[in-house]
């Protein structure tokens, strides 16, 4: 280790607007989302891949932003928890759910979970409760036992079918 | 008055922002000039430090400082404060902050390094050269108190902590006189906190000197406050703790841990603000474990079935130091005899030193272990003169018409222990007619088909509401809102909406106009702690207190200014009203009028501010309890174990917000299930831990999690003005009790008994193979 820390200049779009930051090689998207857009709904509990709170979504896709450097992050669109709702403050139907059947305590894992549910609920309004057990099951909740994350999701499904 | 929120399953208050990401925990505070801090941790189980060189650590790129102990110099010399002493501790070692000649765990804290950046901070804490002399670590349980044993501190006579004995009646008479006497012995594993949020301390030394504030993730503020302002010499009024949002504690966190002590000394060594945020492998090695233990115990009962006593030893394995004296033993100790009304108990625990991480509460404290004890005990009766194993429970219970029910055990400070109120039996059969009668119909179906279902079950009780006290001030302001303080903390449980529930239907307002303000020393003066299913009985009793003193006020002041009789007054929609007419004044317009005018005197024996502060101060405690039942099938070829179905009958007495408890209850269930069945903190024989990161360490997944049935009976408490009684754990106490007895039934035709937690799948494949058929009564 030198502790010359190679930088580079990457664009994105994160929730919406487009960013431009010069940004160390070695930081991961969670670490650049936090400490440089300043964007801290976006947490970290393990940062070795395994508990799912640092689901952001990118280009459409649930993904762990501590397993995923800054860099990588060049020319994609990035949804994170604070994106989630619409610009004028409508909640996003996953959201609702959560609030409305007590599908967060702590709600450290919450953003992870939203992003991941968000994600897969918009790709599938049919998933059922085998599917959306199954979508989470990277996702670590010591709170809740799931099960009431479980029926925010189906839920949420069902007002995302019917507003289709 | 109308109630409308209490009892109501309120949307909770603490929702908005934290579904918008917009929560503030204490890694999204940023202090401008803040430097981040990477702590340098013994890889040793037990060595003495022979030297520290630094110097290549400092002249890395972005750091500040490298500090060791010996670069505080005096303000470090002193081992850490013991929140809890107690006469009969015989070794009360505590951890330094920074340690000077010797390490004691794997995770144990040598150096902080201050760096611009953690990820500097991390590089140059791999740079600092400590030079270690391993010496041998007590690791074996077993061995501990033997004589020769590895011991866990160089410099003690051996590795006893305590020997704390409790009990009442003739044990001695009972056992040789008692139709049946079993006994076996059972071993108890530890497990972790998990907190989705890892612990972090923030702190920001005041320019002037001499004072500091802390922003830290944990369940005890007010202790960080006062043990660090005594250790550092500083008047408590010049450390101010703010807990803001905390990701989840379940007992690890209400600890004051040597990290909060080694940012506070360093952050005003350096007169700089500085941050630690903990990552999960330090999580592992440095976060507090908690319930590995070795009994060997006897249960006396009668030719009915009938449990007449018990009597055993434990071996409880206390870690490293003590941060908790001897809380975890004596919680165990006192939570003897459990629902059963025994004729004896004669208990003897030794706490006991280890090489491993320092042991206190986790979720349920000990209560999860004596209930572990008692539920297999239980089964052990029914086993062996089978039995039913729900008669043998029913017929030991306490029954409801011997309530005030006196155990016969102490509480830790001395007092009698004796359960309030409830139906420990009813409380069994709700939860049965809930879950229906045809179990062992489906289970023999399920034999012919080679399929093996298993039904176990769980009871427990649970002291809650803890002394000494928590205190609120309610306070109404001129726009009509009402703003409440508290010291009582939270981690999730929703406490803001509970407290707000109460304080708005007292002053006849709505839940969204009282905003609740907790766990900043600088915002109340005093408070204890989130521990022991405490906040709802003391914290909401003060919170109860408070506003009933601030509605008297208002129908007081509210009928001398509408000239109408006190007894006419109603509170409503924010307004005090003269019943029944549309005289009423706004609470606001009293508030302002009680906040004063420059010039105008003061009514006539009414003091400032619509206002008041209370102080609930909690000397009874209250019990609730409950029974579970889970089933469960068994792969007997691969051990694998999936459960098919859990209820719960749960008795907290008066429920604030039913769908708050049943959160908890889930929550608590599945973490006891985590105990029985995934959560393994392995170490090897030299005190090295094996289990660092979640691919290792299992915990549960939504996968594998059944949906939890819940039945609620409320039996009110009477020693308290809310008839409440604690909820925060009581899923968990008796959770994984319920789950090994489940397994055990659907493995009986293999002669299993299950002596342990948790159990793996391959440990049940080799109870299978190690089976035989099932034998009669010994």
């Amino acid at each position: 280790m030198d502790g010359i820390e190679e930088k580079r200049r990457i664009r994105l779009v994160v929730n919406g607007r487009t960013v431009e930051r010069e940004v160390s090689t070695r930081k991961h998207l969670g670490d650049f989302l936090r400490e440089d857009l300043r964007l801290t709904g976006t947490h970290l509990a393990c940062e070795h891949g395994v508990c799912g709170s640092c689901t952001v979504i990118a280009d459409g896709v649930p993904v762990r932003s501590c397993l995923m450097l800054a860099v990588q992050a060049e020319g994609m669109v990035i949804r994170t928890v604070e994106g989630l709702a619409e610009p004028d403050g409508t909640l996003h139907p996953i959201q609702e759910a959560f609030h409305e059947k007590h599908g967060l305590q702590c709600g450290f894992c919450t953003p992870g979970m939203l992003t991941t549910l968000a994600a897969v609920i918009e790709e599938n309004p049919s998933i059922d409760e085998a599917g959306i057990r199954d979508a989470i099951s990277g996702n670590i909740c010591r709170c809740t036992g799931y099960e009431t994350i479980v029926d925010a999701a189906l839920s949420a499904a069902a007002t995302m079918r019917q507003g289709a | 008055m109308g109630v409308r929120y209490f009892g109501a399953s309120v949307r909770r208050l603490e929702d908005p922002k934290l579904i918008t990401g917009r929560g503030t925990y204490v890694d999204d505070i940023a202090i401008p000039g803040m430097l981040h801090v990477a702590f340098v941790r013994s890889p040793h189980a037990h060595a003495r430090i022979v030297s520290i060189d630094a110097e290549a650590a400092r002249g890395m790129p972005g750091v500040h400082a490298v500090l060791t102990a010996e670069d505080l110099g005096e303000a470090a010399a002193k081992p850490m404060i013991l929140p809890v002493p107690a006469p009969i501790i015989k070794q009360a070692k505590t951890q330094y902050p920074l340690a000077r000649s010797s390490v004691h765990f794997v995770g144990d804290t040598i150096a902080v390094v201050a760096a611009e950046t953690r990820a500097q901070a991390e590089d140059a804490a791999a740079m600092v050269m400590v030079d270690f002399d391993p010496l041998p670590a007590s690791v074996d349980l077993d061995r501990a108190l033997q004589p020769g044993a590895p011991l866990a501190h160089e410099d003690s006579p051996d590795n006893l902590i305590a020997t704390l004995k409790g009990g009442f009646g003739d044990a001695a008479g009972i056992f040789a006189k008692a139709p049946h006497v079993f006994r076996e012995r059972l071993e108890l594993h530890r497990g972790g906190c998990h907190s989705m949020e890892c612990r972090g301390v923030v702190v920001r030394p005041d320019p002037m000197g001499g004072r500091f504030e802390m922003w830290s993730s944990t369940q005890v503020p007010y202790m960080v406050r006062r043990y660090l302002a005594e250790y550092l010499g500083l008047e408590e009024n010049g450390v101010r703790v703010v807990a803001p949002d905390v990701g989840g504690g379940f007992g690890p966190k209400a600890v004051v841990y040597a990290e909060e002590y080694a940012l506070a000394l360093a952050a005003l060594h350096l007169k700089q603000p500085l941050k630690w945020i903990e990552d999960r492998r330090e999580h592992f090695v440095a976060t507090t474990q908690q319930r590995d233990q070795i009994w060997e115990y006897e249960v006396a009962a009668d030719a009915d079935g009938r449990m007449l006593g018990f009597r055993g030893t434990g071996l409880h394995d206390n870690g490293a130091y003590i941060p908790y004296g001897i809380v975890l033993p004596a919680t165990g100790m006192a939570s003897f005899p459990g629902p059963y009304a025994l004729d004896c108990v004669d208990v003897t625990i030794h706490s006991i030193f280890t090489n491993m991480v320092p042991n206190t509460p986790v979720r349920g404290a000990a209560r999860p272990n004596t209930c572990f004890i008692l539920e297999r005990a239980a089964d052990l009766v029914a086993r062996n003169l089978n039995m039913d194993p729900a008669e043998v429970r029913r017929r030991s219970f306490v029954k409801t018409e011997q309530m005030p029910y006196t155990t016969g055990m102490k509480a830790r400070d001395g007092s009698a222990v004796a359960y309030d109120s409830g139906d420990y039996g009813r409380c069994l059969d709700m939860a049965f007619e809930h879950y229906g009668a045809d179990f062992r119909a489906r289970q023999a179906a399920a034999r012919a088909e080679g399929r093996y279902l298993g039904l176990g079950i769980g009871s427990y009780v649970e002291d809650t509401g803890l002394a000494p006290f928590e205190g609120a001030t309610v306070r109404v302001q001129p726009d009509g809102k009402i703003h409440l303080q508290t010291g009582a903390a939270a981690q999730g449980q929703g406490h803001k909406t509970v407290f707000a529930q109460i304080c708005a239907d007292l002053l006849g307002v709505r839940i969204e106009d009282v905003t609740v303000e907790a766990a900043d020393t600088a915002a109340f003066p005093l408070g204890i702690g989130t521990v022991a299913s405490r906040v709802a009985v003391v914290g909401g009793s003060s919170v109860h207190m408070a506003a009933s003193e601030v509605r008297t006020k208002a129908i007081k002041v509210g009928a001398q200014l509408l000239e109408a009789a006190e007894a006419d007054m109603e509170l409503e929609a924010g307004f005090v009203r003269v019943a029944g007419t549309d005289r009423k004044i706004a609470l606001g317009d009293i508030a302002l009028k009680l906040n004063g005018l420059f010039g105008t005197p003061m009514m006539k024996g009414i003091e400032p501010g619509l206002a008041a502060t209370s102080y609930y101060e909690a000397r009874e405690l209250t019990f609730a309890n409950g029974s579970n039942l889970c089933e469960v099938e068994v792969d007997i070829e691969t051990g694998a174990v999936k459960i098919l179905r859990y209820v719960v009958a749960h008795d907290c007495g008066r429920l604030i917000n039913p769908m708050l408890v049943d959160g908890q209850i889930r929550g608590g269930v599945v973490h006891g299930i985590g105990n029985a069945l995934f959560e393994r903190m392995i170490y090897d024989e030299s005190g090295q831990p094996l289990t660092t990161n979640y691919g290792e360490y299992l915990l549960p997944l939504a996968t594998e999690m059944p949906r939890i049935e819940i039945v609620h009976m409320e039996s009110p408490s009477p020693r308290n003005p809310l008839g409440v009684k604690g909820a925060g754990e009581g899923g968990t106490i008796p959770a994984t009790a319920a789950v090994i007895s489940a397994v055990e039934d659907a493995l009986s035709p293999f002669g299993v008994r299950i002596t342990k937690h948790p159990i793996s799948p391959q440990d049940i494949v080799e109870m299978i193979d190690a089976g035989r058929p099932a034998e009669a009564a010994e």
